[in-house]
């Protein structure tokens, strides 16, 4: 007698989602938040502050003490690097997709690495700029909002780092944490292209 | 409803030594747990909050009798005030919502309960330096320049704790309901403290980037933002409303998901009730504008439309939002077989209160009637405060017995929800009513008038509400211990 066992289908699998991949989300949104906050303020003062005929002839807010010079090159090239992260974060995603842990291992080291290369090249701005904390309202506001920006990309490098590990280790088949880390990075460079416009084009 | 049965006595375990239970408790990832620390916390803020109102009313009583000198009493109010958001509503509503939003989606734990754990020694430690720093005469306007910059930081410590448990709760609704609950679904409480989530990481930041700027100008040259005298110009908005209404969206919500129950029907037009308390959240646009959107009714008609939209927007919106959650909920107990369920008593009083407090809040935003400033600000604060406090005794007596597997008495929720209610009209109407008064002062009030009465009722409210709270803590407590154990499934003992 042949015997058949009667066992209903299981159900759908659950949705995967990923709980690393929205609590990035998250800390993303609220240092935007973070970020444009502060830029408001920032606008808020240059703003109030008086107007001043410019060396082209055009009324400008005297907002940036005309001793101060922006080393332009240095802050552009921050700008440009920020963009090759994303790049190098989104290499690492495609890399972990492919189980390619190699590629993986080596994109996160690059981005990593670049986020030094951004405090290094801040640091570098704040020696060439050559002005006090406590020189004027916009040596203390700048000082603030590029300082916060550099923790941000303190904790993207430490967040390099641990996945980096991860990719070392071989733990690539979770690639929400890839993804993770490289929306993280989308974030870091979207809010300092924004301050970077302001801050340092807009002046 | 779509709920997992979970009660706090699970399996047999051996009993703890009291610094196993320490230890215990200190590194617990339960999310039970870390929930009743945060709410043990925020009931020693309450307990704060309420001794510093019944000393400033008792200052307010006599004018000719200092009690307090002029520093101490600026310091008083800067606790009233950071102490009422800070130390209370903050840790309430992540506290509620971190003890039971994981039982109700149908989740066995808190996604990053290290974070939300994080959150709280967060919170915690800052709220030790905030206290210490305003008693040492370091609160906004205090003297001790460097008892403002330990301010400053604990503030800054505990946005960041507040931050960090409100995306272990949000990532928890989000990523860790069972198969088949969608979000629209969750019950409402869950729902509230979502928008309450949301809205919280949405807006913190915002204070936190202004408190940066605070601090470092404090900490060197105060150039810019005016010193300590500056730091209720800069940061004052995070303490006060709209801003308190975003953190008891998680009451409004404990409303709408009571009414049912005790109408024992499914809530009808559920889709409103979502809405509704997810308008609440609108008030957050009102915030991070750090602006006040004032109404004034005068010019041609397009300057009046020009003011009152966004009045309406950013001060309207939230009330009707609440007034939506209590129709609805009235609705259900009018469609249902009612019976009394007691933890629908206090919430019921308490969002009645914070209705009087957001309504207020609107009506002050009317240049007209010249309120701003007045001690009617203060009385808005006391009402929504006083009314957050009634609701999260409604949520103990709902929710305790899923937390600890037993029950408080019925009569003990409704006599100290009535208590309460009585309680927080004393200590706040007589300033609706008083409202020429100057808010923040004991000295150049006007005594001309009832105002010493008004004081003497006020400061009899404070010390009303502070036997109702003390004695909601003891009820709490021994009902924790040897209260009647809650049925075996923990969500049918109503």
């Amino acid at each position: 007698m042949s015997t058949t066992s009667r066992v209903l289908p299981s159900g759908p699998s659950p949705a995967a989602r990923s709980s690393v991949l929205v609590a990035s989300s998250a800390v993303a949104a609220a240092g935007t938040m973070l970020m444009f906050g502060m830029l408001a303020v920032w606008f808020r003062f240059r703003d109030a502050s008086p107007l001043r005929e410019s060396a082209r002839g055009k009324l400008i807010h005297d907002w940036l003490p005309a001793d101060i010079k922006i080393p332009e090159v240095a802050t552009n090239t921050m700008a440009i690097t920020m963009v090759i992260a994303c790049v190098m974060a989104q290499w690492a995603v495609y890399s972990a997709r492919r189980n390619d842990s190699s590629h993986a291992t080596l994109a996160l080291a690059i981005t990593a690495v670049i986020g030094l290369a951004v405090i290094n090249a801040q640091v570098a701005v704040y020696l060439q700029m050559e002005m006090g904390l406590t020189d004027g309202a916009y040596q203390t506001m700048f000082y603030a909002i590029t300082g916060t920006m550099m923790v941000l990309i303190v904790t993207g490098v430490a967040f390099s780092v641990v996945t980096m590990f991860r990719a070392v280790a071989g733990r690539l088949g979770d690639s929400s944490v890839m993804s993770a880390h490289a929306l993280y990075w989308y974030f870091l460079t979207a809010v300092f292209v924004a301050l970077w416009f302001v801050v340092y084009v807009q002046k | 409803m779509s709920t997992v049965n979970s009660t706090a006595t699970s399996g047999i375990a051996p009993t703890p030594n009291v610094l196993g239970s320490v230890a215990n408790w200190m590194t617990t990832t339960d999310h039970k747990k870390i929930g009743r620390l945060f709410i043990g916390a925020g009931a020693l803020w309450m307990l704060n909050i309420v001794g510093v109102g019944i000393a400033l009313g008792v200052e307010r009583i006599a004018p000719d009798t200092a009690i307090f000198n002029s520093n101490s009493v600026t310091q008083l109010f800067a606790m009233l005030r950071t102490g009422a958001s800070f130390g209370v509503l903050m840790p309430l509503a992540i506290g509620f919502g971190i003890a039971v939003v994981p039982t109700q989606v149908g989740s066995k734990s808190l996604s990053f309960a290290r974070l939300a754990m994080f959150g709280f020694y967060a919170w915690l430690i800052a709220s030790g330096l905030v206290l210490g720093s305003i008693i040492a005469n370091g609160g906004p306007g205090g003297g001790n320049s460097q008892m403002v910059d330990l301010y400053l930081m604990g503030v800054g410590v505990g946005l960041v704790g507040v931050i960090a448990a409100s995306v272990s709760l949000l990532t928890t609704i989000l990523t860790s309901r069972r198969t088949g609950l969608s979000l629209l679904d969750i019950p409402m409480f869950s729902w509230s403290v979502f928008v309450s989530a949301v809205s919280v990481v949405l807006t913190l930041p915002v204070l936190l980037g202004s408190l940066i700027y605070v601090a470092v100008d404090h900490h060197y040259e105060r150039l810019v933002f005016g010193g300590n005298e500056g730091i209720d110009t800069w940061l004052g908005w995070g303490f006060s409303q709209p801003q308190t209404f975003l953190y008891v969206i998680p009451a409004i919500g404990l409303l709408a998901e009571l009414a049912p129950v005790a109408a024992r029907i499914r809530q009808p037009l559920r889709g409103a009730m979502v809405v509704g308390v997810a308008l609440v959240s609108t008030a957050m646009f009102g915030t991070v504008t750090q602006t006040s959107h004032v109404l004034v009714w005068g010019g041609s008609l397009s300057d009046k439309i020009k003011s009152a939209i966004p009045y309406a927007w950013f001060n309207l919106l939230p009330v009707l939002g609440v007034v939506v959650v209590t129709l609805l909920a009235l609705l259900a107990i009018q469609k249902g077989t009612p019976r009394l369920i007691a933890p629908l008593v206090p919430t019921f009083l308490g969002v009645g209160m914070i209705v009087v407090g957001m309504a207020g809040n609107a009506v002050q935003m009317i240049e007209s009637v010249k309120l701003s400033g007045s001690v009617f600000e203060e009385a808005a604060v006391t009402y929504i405060t006083y009314g957050a406090m009634l609701c999260a005794w409604g949520a103990i007596s709902y929710f305790g017995p899923a937390l600890w597997g037993r029950k408080i008495p019925d009569t003990a929720t409704i006599a100290i929800g009535a208590l309460g209610l009585f309680a927080t009209v004393l200590a706040a109407a007589p300033y609706y009513f008083a409202k020429d008064q100057v808010a923040g002062v004991v000295s150049d009030f006007d005594y001309s008038g009832p105002q010493t009465a008004f004081n003497a009722i006020v400061s009899a409210g404070h010390l009303l509400m502070a036997f109702c709270l003390l004695s909601a803590i003891v009820v709490t407590i021994k009902s924790a211990q040897s209260g009647e154990v809650a049925n075996a499934d923990t969500w049918s003992n109503q």
